[in-house]
């Protein structure tokens, strides 16, 4: 079974990276401050379409207030059109199944959730039109990854000490040059390997025993690649990555999880490439991948220790679970092929890590931000041994940056533990919970902290379905999501304004392995120690007391 | 009257090479009993309010001893638990207390040499005898030999040696005269000899020696940019933890058990980075104190920061990277006389000269194997060097006066005796000056000798001091007058990386800004009004004691012993501050995980016994767990005061190496010490329990 599961997991993380070192130098390229650019045939013709919408990409460089400002009126205009649409579905066209207006606060959770590349969700895919899903859900599912990318790219820009670049011009030309290209070839692949792309109503069948049975259909390919690709995670169906027609067989469910896996792995690479040390790139990417590979190899100890195959799908078995449950909550996509509040605690203890740490690659552009924020602060902490204030890439971080890191610090742990306080002490929170005690207490850590780190997945099992819920987790979702983007283009603002120390033998180096292991020390004390306690009182005592 | 007076020079006085000694002096009896007293007054909660992390363990101090008092249940443990996070709360403020009571002792004796004195003020046209503490910016007084300067101020007449042993330590008096460079004159300090008219430059209360009484005493002393960046990160630690331990009741009591106040607010102090933040301004107060100890006044903290990052040092050549003119290299005979009658004339007129440039005559004697007889002294008046004669020598028993002195000043002594000037004198002296040294002319009676060529050396170990320098990653650059021939030879021969020649005092800035624009920062010495634009421009501009007001001003360090190069030192001593505030910060958050590895599993263990599977350390007993932890956490903080006052060791090497070694030391260090030392207190708990 180890010899299995090894070879399975070796196998996909080889060719992941490989694939990822090839995007990561794409993008670095491509994606480079406009004056390194290499123009190619595409960059004319997506030159000329930004023209056309009035951005000149050489012109119109953004401050970071500029980039925020007009990241959130996007965000905004999305998000007002996707609750309106969800709101109204019912009368809308689009809609052969008969799907019904969704109520206020399932329709503000559902726009929160997907706008935040989390979709985290509290309503059954079948409750949705055609409309909902393609033209609502499927837009979101490139626009919120875009999101993070574009913030992501322009603090990278901005640490390299050049303009931060124009946000509608990155906005559109991820989505064009990177999604939905890939997309559009893996969406191929999966139609090829059976999952159905049609936009023909549920058909009604009779099964053996004679019943009647409404089998739902859909557009499902092209859904289920962008939600993978984009770290999304939100199934078309209800039961997600177990439903057959989402993932049918063990091709399509390794070409998920290689998707998934893709862009986050990507982006140190990308960086890299574009503050042109190859090197750090690689060194983060290693660090990153040796939490992976921790958190991975845990995951599958823990359930191929423990022989029941409880709460997974048979067809991918202890492997294909343990795999996919630790990428999903790794890359922060949020897709389940199994139910993970049935698995081994340890296994949800793992999960809830990935989460709570979100650097084990995390979501698309978000991971790696929170990567550049845990660098920071290793920085910071550890900058002063060498006897000189602190820098990073040659900029001195001072006070401001401190301000901003140590809010960003503090949002996770205070969205996570704040909500699930109040959820373990109101009546319409513990009245959520299937399964109370220990287990109990994992269930809304999850609910939170799937929230926070945008991830989306659910531990089930918590009756979530209702406004209390909706409410509680939209907060988590919302600040969970636009506070460290935000905090982290106003770092790289001000350090950009200042000016750049020279590096030499004397500075602090960023790029060796003894910095990896400051790295990674920093991501452990301070990320995973804060949730240590409450850790210990759900999945470990849960485990303990089994 | 000072024991600062004892000032070991910068070569034998590496920051590190003492430790030994320093921490003697650090930790005396009547400072610790002082800094024990105040440790008490620093528990007003308006002072620890500015300590959010103490504040912290202040209000659960509190709230511990609350609970003693009102809850009856467990009163002996909530009983210890108040009495550690108490003295917790004690160490800590004990080492700010001591930081500062040594600075305090340095101010006392300062205070002493305060007194009031009697000044001559002029008014109008008369001469009025006032206090000195009423004397006012712009007043004009008068002050002759033997009595005490009134005030800071400038000399506007006359001129006059001066004792300024009282502010610097140094017993050889100084000579101050108006205009030029060496105008100012400090309150306090003693004439020794002649008169000068001084204006008045500081009202009461803003002298020069108020502003170094308030800057050891650390009353003035504010947060550095970094020392309050740190704070902001260690709060938002504590924040955090507070967040986790406050949740964590709500999670107990769904889960059907409660955890006591007490127990919580142990496991918040023992999170929170107590170690850090009850040393923190310890070690900012130390690090000026150690300025302070090389004879440095910073005029704030964030001067000494900003030695850590420095990356070029811009020096003079003369005065400090060379003895500055002043070593005999030649003497040259005129008027047709014999080398060896000048060198008589320079032996004689040397003698009694005590000076290097005097002492460096005998020994150039002593090198051509002329005759140098001390018994030539006998019964000769030894004649001092006076700044209004500008010469010195000795009136011989057999009636010869000899005298050296500068050309001018000789000449026209040897005119007054009615003797005549050779004609090739000018010639030479000119010669000497066009070489880059002083020329000296020597004369017996009414006839002129023979020129002294002072020449300009390398001091010695000059070259050791830039090796090291660039061994941590500065770069020296020279300036100097001389012309691009003679400054490379120099350059070449002191080992500096770079110079620039025929440098103008407004070069300087221009040389300060180009490497400030390339990103370094730059210190420089200086003494001159002309270097007070270029001191104010450099990140540390160290000012010599003995240079003009405006340059003191313009500068944002001061050096009593007016000694150029211990720039050097204080470079030292601003990166071993920033490595001891990161060593004790990486220490302090590494300390967390042994600290949960024993407060964590001794929780929960009373409701979940299955948790004892986490008491990886073995642990006695819950209680005595959690007791182990805090005292741990409280104990270590005096154990650091020492490193705190002494800084952690620095020798220069690469940025990497550094890393990783303070990184053994103190981030791997602070994972395993306290796993062994809360060991070691369980056990003796236990055994006492």
């Amino acid at each position: 079974m180890w010899t299995q599961f090894m070879i399975q997991f070796w196998i996909l993380l080889v060719i992941a990276l490989c694939a990822a070192v090839l995007l990561g130098r794409y993008i670095g390229i491509y994606f480079a401050p406009v004056a390194e650019r290499r123009v190619d045939t595409i960059g004319k013709v997506e030159r000329r379409l930004l023209l056309l919408l009035g951005v000149d990409e050489k012109k119109h460089d953004q401050s970071w207030v500029g980039y925020s400002k007009s990241l959130l009126l996007v965000n905004l205009l999305f998000f007002i059109g996707g609750y309106l649409l969800l709101r109204f579905q019912g009368i809308l066209p689009l809609n052969p199944n008969g799907a019904a207006n969704l109520d206020w606060s399932t329709a503000l959770h559902t726009t929160i959730s997907f706008m935040t590349n989390t979709d985290q969700q509290h309503y059954s895919g079948e409750a949705l039109s055609y409309l909902s899903q393609t033209f609502v859900l499927g837009t979101m599912l490139f626009v919120a990854p875009t999101m993070a990318f574009t913030v992501c790219i322009a603090v990278i820009r901005g640490l390299a000490n050049k303009p931060l670049g124009n946000f509608y011009a990155d906005f559109f030309r991820f989505i064009f040059r990177i999604l939905l290209p890939i997309s559009f070839v893996f969406g191929l692949a999966m139609i090829l390997l059976g999952v159905p792309q049609t936009f023909g109503g549920a058909v009604s069948v009779t099964t053996l025993e004679g019943a009647k049975q409404l089998i739902y259909r859909g557009p499902v390919a092209a859904f289920e690649v962008i939600k993978q690709l984009g770290n999304n995670g939100g199934g078309f169906f209800g039961a997600n990555g177990a439903h057959p027609f989402e993932n049918p067989n063990q091709f399509v469910n390794f070409i998920q999880m290689f998707l998934m896996l893709l862009i986050p792995m990507s982006l140190p690479i990308a960086y890299g490439k574009i503050i042109g040390s190859a090197k750090q790139g690689r060194l983060f990417l290693g660090v990153m991948t040796l939490l992976f590979i921790m958190m991975t190899v845990g995951m599958a100890g823990s359930l191929l220790a423990n022989p029941t195959a409880h709460g997974q799908e048979l067809r991918f078995g202890q492997i294909g679970t343990a795999l996919y449950s630790s990428i999903t909550t790794a890359a922060e996509t949020g897709a389940v092929n199994a139910m993970h509040d049935s698995l081994h605690p340890l296994a949800g203890l793992i999960q809830l890590g990935n989460m709570m740490l979100n650097v084990v690659y995390g979501g698309a552009g978000a991971g790696f931000l929170n990567v550049l924020l845990y660098a920071f602060v290793a920085v910071f902490l550890t900058g002063l041994l060498i006897g000189r204030t602190p820098t990073f890439l040659g900029k001195k971080i001072e006070t401001f940056e401190v301000k901003m890191i140590a809010i960003a610090l503090l949002v996770p742990p205070f969205l996570i533990l704040v909500g699930t306080a109040i959820s373990m002490y109101a009546a319409p929170g513990v009245a959520g919970i299937s399964n109370p005690g220990y287990h109990g207490l994992s269930q809304v850590l999850y609910e939170f902290t799937s929230a926070t780190a945008n991830n989306g997945s659910g531990f089930e099992g918590l009756g979530d379905a209702n406004v209390y819920w909706n409410v509680s987790t939209s907060f988590a979702l919302f600040f969970g999501r636009y506070i460290p983007l935000i905090l982290m283009l106003a770092i790289v603002g001000s350090l950009k304004a200042k000016p750049s120390v020279p590096q030499d033998e004397f500075s602090f180096k960023t790029d060796t392995p003894l910095f990896g292991t400051v790295f990674l020390g920093t991501v452990v004390l301070v990320g995973a120690l804060t949730f240590l306690p409450v850790l210990v009182l759900g999945p470990v005592a849960d485990w303990l007391t089994m | 009257m000072m024991e600062r007076i004892m000032h070991p020079t910068p070569e034998e006085h590496q920051p590190n090479g003492e430790p030994e000694h320093q921490s003697k002096s650090a930790i005396n009896g009547s400072i610790a009993r002082q800094a024990t007293i105040d440790a008490f007054k620093k528990l007003n909660p308006v002072n620890m309010v500015k300590q959010p992390i103490m504040f912290v363990v202040w209000i659960g101090c509190l709230l511990a001893i609350g609970y003693t008092i009102f809850i009856d249940e467990m009163r002996g443990f909530n009983l210890t638990v108040s009495i550690i996070l108490f003295l917790t709360v004690l160490f800590a403020n004990f080492a700010e207390s001591i930081a500062e009571g040594r600075g305090k002792a340095q101010a006392d004796s300062l205070k002493a040499s305060k007194a009031d004195v009697m000044a001559r003020k002029r008014v109008g046209q008369l001469i009025q005898s006032v206090s000195s503490a009423t004397l006012r910016k712009g007043d004009i007084v008068f002050v002759r030999a033997g009595e005490y300067v009134p005030g800071d101020g400038e000399i506007i007449k006359g001129l006059a040696s001066i004792d300024e042993s009282a502010i610097t330590g140094e017993s050889a008096p100084v000579i101050k005269e108006a205009g030029g460079d060496f105008s100012s004159v400090i309150g306090g300090t003693l004439v020794v000899s002649d008169e000068i008219e001084v204006r008045i430059t500081s009202n009461p209360g803003e002298s020069f020696l108020d502003q170094m009484i308030a800057l050891v005493e650390g009353a003035s002393r504010q947060k550095t940019p970094n020392e309050l960046a740190l704070s902001t990160l260690l709060t938002s630690l504590t924040l955090i933890f507070l967040l986790v331990v406050m949740t964590l009741p709500v999670f107990t009591n769904y889960l059907g058990f409660d955890l006591s106040g007490p127990i919580l607010i142990a496991l918040l102090v023992c999170l929170i980075p107590t170690t850090i933040g009850g040393l923190l301004s310890a070690i900012g107060i130390a690090g000026m104190d150690r300025v302070t100890r090389f004879n440095v006044i910073a005029m704030s903290g964030k001067a000494v920061e900003a030695a850590g990052d420095i990356q070029t040092i811009i020096l003079d050549k003369t005065g400090t990277i060379t003895f500055g003119n002043r070593m005999a290299s030649e003497i040259t005979p005129v008027g047709g006389r014999t080398a060896e009658q000048a060198f008589e004339g320079a032996i004689l007129a040397s003698l009694a000269d005590e000076t290097p440039e005097g002492r460096s005559v005998l020994e150039l004697a002593e090198l051509r194997a002329m005759p140098v007889e001390q018994h030539w002294l006998d019964g000769a008046e030894i004649v001092p060097f006076r700044a209004e004669t500008r010469m010195s020598g000795l009136n011989l028993r057999d009636g010869r006066r000899v005298r050296k002195g500068a050309g001018q000043a000789i000449q026209e002594w040897v005119k007054e005796q009615g003797g005549t000037i050779p004609n090739d004198l000018q010639e030479k002296v000119d010669a000497v000056s066009r070489l880059g040294g002083t020329p000296l002319v020597v004369a017996i009676d009414a006839t002129i000798l023979g020129v002294i060529y002072l020449k300009d050396t390398v001091k010695p170990g000059m070259r050791e001091r830039f090796d090291r320098l660039r061994e941590m990653g500065i770069k020296t650059v020279m300036c100097t007058g001389d012309n691009p021939l003679t400054a490379a030879t120099i350059a070449r021969e002191a080992g500096v990386d770079d110079f620039v020649a025929e440098c103008k005092p407004e070069d300087k800035i221009r040389v300060i800004q180009q490497e400030q624009a390339a990103g370094h920062l730059v210190a420089m010495t200086g003494d001159g009004t002309n270097d007070a634009p270029a001191l104010a421009q450099a990140d540390v501009g160290l000012a010599m004691n003995s240079g003009t007001q405006a340059a003191k001003e313009a500068a944002n360090m001061i050096d009593l012993d007016s000694n150029p190069t211990k720039i050097i030192e204080v470079v030292e001593i601003g990166k071993q501050l920033l490595m001891t505030r990161g060593a004790l910060t990486t220490f302090s958050i590494a300390n967390d995980v042994a600290k949960y590895f024993a407060i964590i599993p001794a929780m929960f263990m009373v409701a979940i016994p299955q948790m004892e599977v986490l008491n990886i350390m073995r642990l006695d007993s819950p209680t005595s767990a959690i007791l182990s932890a805090l005292i741990f956490n409280a104990i270590i903080i005096p154990m650091l005061i020492p490193l705190a006052m002494r800084g952690v060791t620095y020798k220069p090497m690469t940025a990497d190496q550094l890393l990783g070694r303070n990184l053994l030391i103190y981030g791997l260090g602070g994972v395993v010490v306290p796993f062994i030392g809360i060991k070691i207190i369980d056990v003796l708990l236990a055994s006492i329990l």
